[in-house]
């Protein structure tokens, strides 16, 4: 569970989280969504520890994230799997040497083990045959799964995800979106996505939190975005014609 | 102040270094890794320069004797005492920072703009341990490059000497054996090792701190250059100072 409360950040002068709040996040799919620019990367890398925020707080199973020492956050970090907008996969290394990675680093298994739960992962996300190349010889959708498999090879108790579609192609970006659900559901995690993907928002979004300006500007499910007469969202959500059509079905039906 | 705020930077990045330490099996192929990045292939550069570079510093040494009492094989005891003493050590590691110190750069920056950093600090690996440390330790073979660069720089300089019919081969060892006092070959390999630490650690943090895109990543190699070649010129006066005064 995590529970984010009061959370500000600013860079010098400018602040880019103004207060945010959250309800308690449990195991499920959560997605934050806003304009580029709203504070939704450094929301995420807050949550991460990436960043160290101005104010507010971070609670990680009634844990405050601040408080803990290094060996506790260590070990919290040992338990999130993160999906960066890039993958971030080791280039020097090969596909199956990325997915073994988190494994080598901290669990106590031999060759043939990791070897063994690199194989179940790539085979979950399809990418049994990719196993010896390197991530440049790879797909970006490739290197999204590969992501994902070396996120999940530890079993984490929390994934984030930060934009998993950007730059893939729209039957990718499905692919990947079911994949994230299928798994978060399966590992039984707290999964944090960011996105600015409508599509992908309405598709996995159980609970979703937007982003304006750096406040949170609302919060709902993808049942309720449709009935929100929120002005910020409904610019945001709405501003194709797609997505408005879709909506007046919603709401016709 | 930014200056300041570097240099408490890049102090605390050392501190940094030395915590949370990687695992021993996994830091060992690291460590082998850099040595095979860093000090075997920097072999074939540092030998030809140094092979010609001793025989530009002999027959240099032997244009400029034109007296006819000073004895031939003054030219081999100024080749050796050059080489060893500045040559070598010195402008050998100039060198390396351009060739070794943009390498670590360039590969730490990249690493930080493709956020392959942010993914290990998320694992909950130390960074700054995974990344620099294992350089450090690689570098501390680089006294070992430094000794052939000494060694092929006087054979670079008695092959000027002997071919270009400066002196005698017979002249030139008997230079080159002259007052020899073995503590210029200790003061030579103390610069080495602090300039190894130099070429691994000032490299390594202005690719990890660098902010922005692909040509920040030039930008910040170039800036490693010349402030590693500032800090090895001005710790090679400090150490000269120091130990030869």
């Amino acid at each position: 569970m995590i529970k984010v409360t009061d959370l500000h950040k600013s860079f010098g002068d400018v602040e880019v989280l103004k207060g945010i709040s959250t309800n308690q996040i449990e195991p499920r799919d959560v997605v934050i969504i806003g304009q580029s620019g709203s504070g939704k990367t450094v929301f995420l890398k807050c949550l991460l520890g990436l960043f160290d925020y101005t104010k507010g707080s971070i609670d990680y199973d009634d844990q405050k994230f601040t408080k803990l020492s290094d060996d506790q956050k260590r070990n919290l970090r040992s338990k999130i799997g993160m999906v960066f907008q890039g993958s971030a996969l080791f280039d020097s290394m090969t596909i199956a040497e990325n997915v073994m990675f988190p494994l080598r680093m901290f669990a106590n298994l031999s060759e043939s083990e990791m070897q063994d739960r690199a194989n179940i992962v790539l085979k979950r996300v399809n990418l049994d045959n990719a196993q010896n190349k390197m991530p440049s010889e790879a797909s970006g959708g490739m290197q999204k799964r590969v992501a994902i498999a070396r996120a999940i090879v530890n079993n984490p108790k929390y994934l984030f995800c930060d934009e998993p579609n950007s730059g893939l192609d729209p039957k990718t970006a499905i692919v990947i979106d079911n994949l994230i659900q299928e798994i978060t559901k399966e590992y039984n995690m707290v999964t944090v996505i960011n996105s600015h993907d409508m599509n992908s928002v309405m598709e996995i979004g159980e609970k979703i939190v937007f982003l304006k300006n750096g406040e949170k500007a609302w919060e709902g499910s993808n049942d309720s975005i449709f009935k929100t007469d929120n002005e910020a969202v409904s610019s945001f959500v709405y501003s194709s014609n797609l997505f408005k059509k879709v909506r007046e079905m919603y709401l016709r039906d | 102040m930014s200056y300041l705020h570097n240099i408490g930077t890049y102090f605390l990045m050392i501190a940094e270094m030395f915590r949370k330490p990687t695992k021993r099996s996994v830091m060992k192929n690291l460590i082998l890794k850099e040595v095979d990045d860093l000090v075997i292939s920097s072999l074939g550069i540092v030998a030809f320069i140094s092979f010609f570079v001793g025989g530009v510093i002999t027959i240099q040494t032997a244009l400029n004797i034109t007296s006819p009492l000073i004895p031939k094989y003054l030219v081999g005891f100024a080749t050796r005492q050059s080489i060893i003493l500045e040559f070598a050590p010195t402008f050998i590691s100039i060198i390396m920072a351009g060739k070794v110190g943009s390498f670590i750069t360039s590969s730490i920056g990249s690493m930080r703009v493709t956020e392959q950093i942010d993914a290990l600090e998320v694992m909950g690996v130390n960074s700054i341990n995974y990344l620099v440390f294992p350089k450090m330790i690689a570098l501390t073979l680089y006294p070992f490059v430094i000794s052939i660069a000494m060694f092929l720089g006087i054979i670079g300089g008695m092959a000027a000497c002997v071919y270009g019919g400066f002196s005698t081969l017979e002249d030139y060892i008997t230079g080159i054996q002259l007052d020899f006092i073995p503590f210029h070959m200790v003061y030579a390999f103390i610069k080495t090792l602090v300039f190894a630490f130099i070429l691994a650690t000032i490299p390594s943090f202005h690719g990890y701190y660098m902010k922005g895109g692909a040509l920040e990543v030039g930008k910040a190699s170039t800036v490693a250059f010349v402030w590693t070649s500032v800090v090895i010129i001005l710790l090679n006066y400090i150490l000269t100072q120091m130990l030869l005064s």
